[in-house]
């Protein structure tokens, strides 16, 4: 029983990535931007809070002082891909799509220089208690659950409530359905794009400081961020676009993702080589049959924004 | 009582480039009253308007508010000076709700609360008589409905002159009833409405006084109890602008296109098209008049092969008499057959019949262009696809009143555009890119297509030069049949003439021509004969040289075809 709420718990501390990722996805999908740069965001993020760490990791500054240099330096970094992606294609009008994965193979590669050339004693071995608490002195699974983790589940909420239960948020849904009259009542369609795609790839990048330097505390953990940053694209959908639903979604993401080592521990089912990448295409197999359920049902609500991928431009019939 | 002046207009003029939209326009709107601006299509009413609500800056003149001069330059300056306009076309978020949709962009202080929202804007449709419920999600309306969402999203923001306009065109009569009878209500509330529209009865109906606008310039104001229709006529028209279309008389008339006993059922399974029968003859312009949505469009979709008729027959006379046979679109084998059947025959009149010869000789034989059809091909479109149809040898050109949904492909450009006609052919798999660019620049220049290049996206261009892109097409395609649904929709008078000589052209060269047209006078000036419609039914054939419009107004809406008139 032990192991299986542990397992549980250590799915929901392993969400957060997704929560964190799909958030940023989330409000920038919103905004009729789809930025298939949230991976390579991800590690950028990752990336500059592990060199900002680094730079104060064994100072005598206060550790709420350290954390917090951290997730600025996160923040700086996904904060400047954002920017790069909504002046392509906010304002250039690039195509999205091929920015994005533009954006993504420049941030994995960046990110893996800058990660790499970093001593990990200096940002991980000192820094990673500081992250985890008030569970720092734990050893179970809810020794994951540290500030960051519950950051992200504020930040989902709040998105969430932002979203569906504001003017802001009305008028953000407002510019990523029909920009066209969003700008005719009066919304800065630009501001708003500009906005929420700087503020969701913000988000996104916290979740990969979250992955290396919390939960999996870790050199290694960097080469993994990527792939959790897809998982997190193929979340928005299997969320259908509300950022409260993530953090339900990545638990059972996470779930779907790590049972593979957990079916080791019983008995009678034998995990094998061979079966374990089979186990970890779960979340993906979920995520096209919701897509076929939310398309064969075909309520309005549940399909992605109106003009997702399409560029405005005011003029243009 | 007096009545105070609500909103002044003085020496309003506005031009797009060398048209002159607007020419000094003087014009009073008074308190409580509803005052309906009268034109007829392209004489400026909506530019006027536009110029109110914020959307066009005038380039002379003055606006005044309650006897001061304002500037409006945009909807946001219009709103604030208490003016708002409901467009022809909505601009509503389908996935809102209607208070949100009502509320969206508006800065207000305070919580937003959807309960209270809600509230108020049922308060608002109940106080003018609107039937809404503000949590319906505008995908789940009616046309009607979201007009009335579009209304009360300008009453909430506290409109005082409201600009309407042609807000009845999408309407049906009941529910026109119902938005005069809000709009006198409105009016009771000492708003000021202006509504713009061309039809006379309705002005006759609902409006206290009329401004008549023509070719940009104000005719007149009067009061609309004191007016009549004949007299409102007189002075929207003025002297009869005389088309310029210059109509010969149909040459060698020969059927070329025969439907028969047609009937089209749509997805719903409800009859749109029912017992249609009629000819179209070559070198002549065949129009259909009716009402919109009387069958019209889907008539020339079941011809084009892209509705699948129930049953009946399009036969397709393919001139062929005379002519030399090839192997372009027939084999062998279908050669031999023909012939066995007696189909061809030589120069000399004698029978063709390849009995006892090899496949080697009858090549050579029918490629040396000595072997001719006796009588033109008859062949039955009913059931074919448009490959098929094009496959058979057959030059059917369709251009579809949805121009950039279904004639053109809106981000590609001219040539790719030409290319959709064409793909099919080059060699070996590879498209030919070359011709169709020629035939992209041949069009621009023939038919001054104003466009920054042949590369540019159609989708980039204005509606008249789109729509000389789609008919150009069509026409380089060397029809035999050329069916065109509404192509001078939303054209200038320039454009519109443009394509009418096209049209024109195409029928002195011996082609069928079908127009589906709403403008009664084009119709009367351009056709040769007119086919109306009413309800999926042809009610009668009409000589468009001798008819009269009101002869076809009769029969527009005529629900029983007359036998005597059947084949008039």
């Amino acid at each position: 029983m032990n192991i299986w709420l542990n397992f549980l718990l250590d799915s929901l501390a392993f969400g957060a990535v997704f929560v964190y990722g799909s958030t940023g996805e989330i409000l920038t999908e919103k905004a009729g931007h789809l930025n298939l740069g949230i991976p390579g965001i991800m590690c950028m993020g990752g990336a500059g809070g592990c060199l900002f760490l680094s730079m104060v990791g064994q100072s005598s500054l206060p550790p709420f002082l350290i954390v917090l240099v951290g997730i600025f330096g996160s923040l700086l970094f996904s904060l400047l891909c954002g920017f790069i992606y909504s002046t392509l294609t906010i304002t250039l009008r690039a195509n999205q799509n091929v920015t994005g994965l533009a954006l993504t193979t420049f941030g994995v590669g960046l990110a893996r220089v800058i990660v790499n050339k970093l001593d990990p004693v200096k940002y991980l071995t000192s820094t990673k208690s500081l992250f985890r608490w008030p569970f720092a002195d734990r050893t179970d699974s809810i020794q994951y659950m540290g500030v960051l983790f519950f950051l992200a589940i504020i930040i989902a909420l709040v998105s969430g409530w932002v979203l569906f239960r504001t003017r802001i948020g009305l008028h953000l849904r407002a510019v990523g359905e029909n920009p066209a009259t969003a700008d005719a009542v009066g919304i800065n369609v630009t501001r708003y794009k500009y906005v929420a795609t700087c503020i969701g790839s913000c988000i996104a990048g916290l979740g990969g400081l979250y992955y290396i330097v919390d939960y999996m505390g870790s050199q290694e953990a960097y080469l993994s961020v990527e792939a959790l940053g897809w998982l997190s694209i193929a979340l928005v959908i299997f969320v259908l676009w509300r950022p409260h639903m993530t953090i339900l979604g990545a638990t059972v993401f996470g779930v779907l993702y790590s049972v593979g080592s957990y079916l080791t521990n019983v008995s009678w089912i034998k995990v094998t080589m061979a079966t374990t990448p089979l186990l970890k295409m779960l979340p993906y197999v979920v995520t096209i049959i919701v897509l076929i359920v939310s398309s064969i049902r075909n309520k309005k609500e549940n399909q992605p924004p109106a003009s997702l991928g399409l560029s405005y431009f005011r003029e243009e019939r | 009582m007096e009545k105070q002046i609500a909103l002044q207009l003085r020496g309003i003029t506005k031009r797009f480039g060398p048209v002159l939209a607007n020419k000094h326009v003087d014009l009073d709107v008074y308190r409580g009253e509803i005052l309906a601006v009268l034109g007829e299509n392209g004489c400026g009413k909506t530019t006027l308007m536009n110029m109110i609500s914020g959307i066009y800056y005038p380039d002379e003149g003055q606006i005044l508010i309650d006897g001061k001069e304002v500037v409006i330059r945009s909807p946001k300056d219009a709103f604030d000076h208490r003016i708002g306009m409901i467009h022809q076309h909505f601009k509503l978020v389908d996935l809102f709700s209607a208070a949100e949709n009502i509320v969206l962009g508006l800065e207000k202080k305070g919580r937003y609360n959807l309960k209270e929202i809600n509230a108020e804007v049922a308060k608002i449709a109940e106080r003018y008589g609107f039937h809404l419920d503000p949590a319906k999600k505008i995908y789940d309306m009616s046309v009607s409905e979201k007009q009335t969402v579009e209304i009360i999203k300008v009453l909430y923001r506290g409109a005082d002159i409201l600009i309407l306009d042609e807000p009845t065109a999408v309407l049906t009569p009941q529910e026109i009833t119902r938005l005069f009878d809000v709009l006198r209500r409105m009016k009771e509330d000492g708003k000021s409405i202006i509504i713009i529209t061309h039809k006379l009865n309705e002005v006759l109906e609902v409006s206290d006084r009329v401004a008549i606008l023509r070719r940009g310039e104000h005719i007149a104001t009067v009061n609309t109890d004191e007016t009549n229709e004949a007299e409102l006529t007189e002075m929207m028209v003025g002297r009869k602008i005389s088309l310029n279309i210059s109509r010969s008389a149909p040459v060698n008339a020969v059927p070329r296109l025969e439907v028969k006993d047609l009937n089209l059922f749509d997805k719903e399974g409800i009859q749109v098209l029912k017992d249609i029968t009629f000819t179209a003859n070559g070198g002549e312009i065949l129009g259909i008049a009716g009402i919109a949505g009387s069958g019209q469009r889907q008539l020339l979709e079941a011809i084009a092969g892209l509705q699948p008729a129930a049953d009946g027959s399009v036969l397709f006379y393919n001139p062929k008499k005379d002519r030399p046979v090839t192997f372009y679109h027939k084999s062998l084998k279908k050669v031999k057959e023909m012939a066995a059947q007696g189909a061809f025959h030589d120069r000399n009149l004698n029978d063709v019949s390849f009995r006892g010869m090899r496949d080697k000789a009858i090549r050579k034989w029918v490629e040396s262009g000595d072997v001719l059809f006796r009588e033109d091909e008859e062949m039955n479109l009913r059931g074919k696809d448009p490959l098929e149809i094009r496959q058979l040898g057959i030059h059917l050109s369709f251009v579809p009143e949805d121009r950039l949904g279904m004639g053109l492909v809106g981000s590609m450009d001219i040539t790719d555009n030409m290319m959709l006609r064409s793909y099919r052919k080059g060699h070996a798999g590879f498209l030919d890119r070359k011709k169709p660019k020629e035939q992209a620049e041949e069009i621009i220049r023939e038919l001054q297509v104003v466009t920054p290049g042949v590369s540019t996206p159609v989708r980039r261009l204005s509606g008249g030069n789109v729509q000389k892109v789609l008919v150009g097409r069509e026409i380089a395609y060397a029809p035999k049949v050329l069916m065109a649904a509404y192509p001078v929709r939303g054209l200038d008078i320039g454009a519109s003439y443009t394509i009418y000589r096209l049209l024109n052209r195409q029928k002195e060269s011996g082609v069928a021509v079908m127009f589906v047209g709403e403008d009664l006078d084009v119709l009367l000036e351009l056709c040769d004969r007119i086919m109306v419609m009413n309800g999926g039914r042809i009610t009668g054939f009409v000589d468009a040289r001798t008819t009269t419009k009101e002869e076809i107004g009769l029969l527009m809406v005529r629900t029983e075809q007359r036998e005597e008139e059947a084949h008039e």
